[in-house]
């Protein structure tokens, strides 16, 4: 068993006994309390555990905790302030793109990440950054629907003003 | 079990030489799917996260050193010109996120006929650095692979980086799965043109026991290529002897049928894949040789 120290959501952290074979999905989940990013698949297949390692969109089932140590991770939960939304997770309720949920998490993290790094994506990079998600109750058309207009919202606020 | 988390490239060679069955992890993309599932239990992991150099490459002249760890993600967007067989063959391996962690080092300690990046590596002419306590030694790709998930590694030795000959000439990548992402591959091929040589170079995914050449169509096709004089004068390859070669390339496989896929879809689509690959290689050939033959 080994301790594992890491920096969730900006916060340093810290999970004891930590088993060596455990990936970072079960220590946010199970060990600090963070259970938005969903286990699903647990290979890879179905990106519900999306979690940004080190700014870069990764499935947290597939990370050995302890390869996690002294990185950064941001889940879910750290994309909005507690109690608040942020503008990809607000275009995903206005635009129904959340039906059963199970996916949502995974798909905010990628789609978060998108518009980090691509301002106004076309469908296909959208495509392209969401192929790692499954979601099987919407058929992605207003998944489609919610990325674009998280896109378009956040090309019309204020720099400062984004969540 | 324990976790061994070496800092640097010798503390990680000195580990494996201690505990030789220690799984080294890289990525994680394959090892950890069979921890969650519980299909395997090491003793120990080695966690090879930490290395700086094994995720970074080198240029030096002729050859890319790329390190075993350098994920899909900045190969796919940084080797193109270099390596674009290997690029085209990255950006299809799985997800963004999978190829944000996975790298070639992975693929060829897996050693799983269907990894993707091993057509890419065996038309290029790929060498992989083996290293140990003990030494370096650069394994040619044709020798790496000895059966489905086992290679040439000795227990001891760790992937420093495969080094690869930057492109002299277009190279393809084609890659069969139900959908455009998230697919282990049915079956994949990937061809070079080295026109240096004259010669070309493939390699075959998920249709045989490991990943393999077809060397008696890429005979024959240096043969056509060479005898009426394509190299030279970028005239279209003839049609019956593409056909042909796909055929050749088709023999060359011994798939079976599983899940994905049937042997004779599987012979099949490598056929046409190949067929497919040259084509689009050779269009390019001709494209740069009319170029060059321009601004002579």
């Amino acid at each position: 068993m080994m301790r594992v120290r890491l920096t969730v959501n900006g916060r340093a952290r810290e999970a004891d006994d930590v088993w060596e074979g455990e990936s970072l999905l079960y220590v946010l989940r199970e060990r600090l309390g963070l259970p938005g990013s969903k286990n699903a698949c647990e290979q890879g297949e179905c990106g519900s555990c999306t979690v940004r390692l080190d700014g870069v969109p990764v499935c947290a089932c597939l990370v050995a905790a302890g390869q996690a140590e002294g990185c950064e991770v941001v889940t879910v939960e750290g994309l909005a302030p507690e109690g608040e939304l942020s503008t990809v997770q607000r275009a995903f309720v206005d635009a129904g793109a959340v039906q059963c949920g199970f996916c949502t998490p995974g798909l905010l993290v990628a789609a978060d990440d998108l518009l980090d790094r691509n301002p106004k994506p076309a469908d296909a990079d959208i495509r392209e950054a969401l192929s790692g998600n499954l979601c099987r109750c919407t058929g992605y058309e207003k998944i489609m629907d919610a990325v674009r207009l998280a896109a378009a919202r956040r090309c019309a606020e204020p720099e400062g003003d984004r969540a | 079990m324990e976790f061994l988390r070496p800092a640097g490239w010798e503390e990680a060679l000195a580990a494996k030489a201690e505990y030789p069955d220690a799984v080294p992890l890289a990525g994680g993309t394959d090892l950890m799917v069979e921890l969650n599932f519980g299909h395997r239990r090491p003793e120990r992991l080695l966690d090879l996260g930490r290395i700086a150099e094994l995720k970074e490459w080198e240029t030096d002249g002729d050859s890319v050193r790329l390190g075993a760890g350098v994920p899909y993600t900045r190969i796919m967007e940084g080797l193109r010109r270099e390596l674009p067989g290997l690029a085209l063959a990255s950006h299809t391996v799985a997800s963004p996120q999978i190829r944000h962690r996975g790298g070639v080092g992975g693929n060829l300690g897996t050693a799983s006929p269907a990894g993707d990046a091993h057509p890419a590596l065996l038309a290029a002419g790929a060498e992989v650095e083996a290293v140990s306590a003990r030494g370096t030694r650069l394994i040619p790709i044709d020798d790496f692979y000895l059966g489905p998930k086992r290679n040439a590694l000795a227990p001891d030795e760790l992937i420093r980086a495969v080094r690869v000959r930057r492109a002299d000439g277009p190279q393809q990548y084609a890659k069969v799965g139900t959908r455009n992402a998230m697919v282990i591959a049915v079956c994949a091929f990937g061809l070079a043109l080295h026109p240096q040589t004259r010669s070309v170079r493939t390699g075959i995914g998920s249709a045989a026991p490991t990943p393999v050449r077809a060397r008696e169509a890429e005979e024959f096709l240096g043969g056509v290529l060479e005898e009426e004089r394509c190299w030279e004068s970028g005239r279209v390859v003839p049609p019956a002897a593409a056909r042909h070669f796909a055929d050749l390339c088709a023999a060359a496989c011994s798939p079976i049928d599983d899940v994905r896929g049937t042997a004779a879809y599987r012979r099949r689509a490598v056929g046409v894949l190949a067929r497919r690959t040259l084509g689009w290689a050779w269009e390019e050939y001709r494209g740069s040789a009319r170029a060059t033959e321009g601004a002579a």
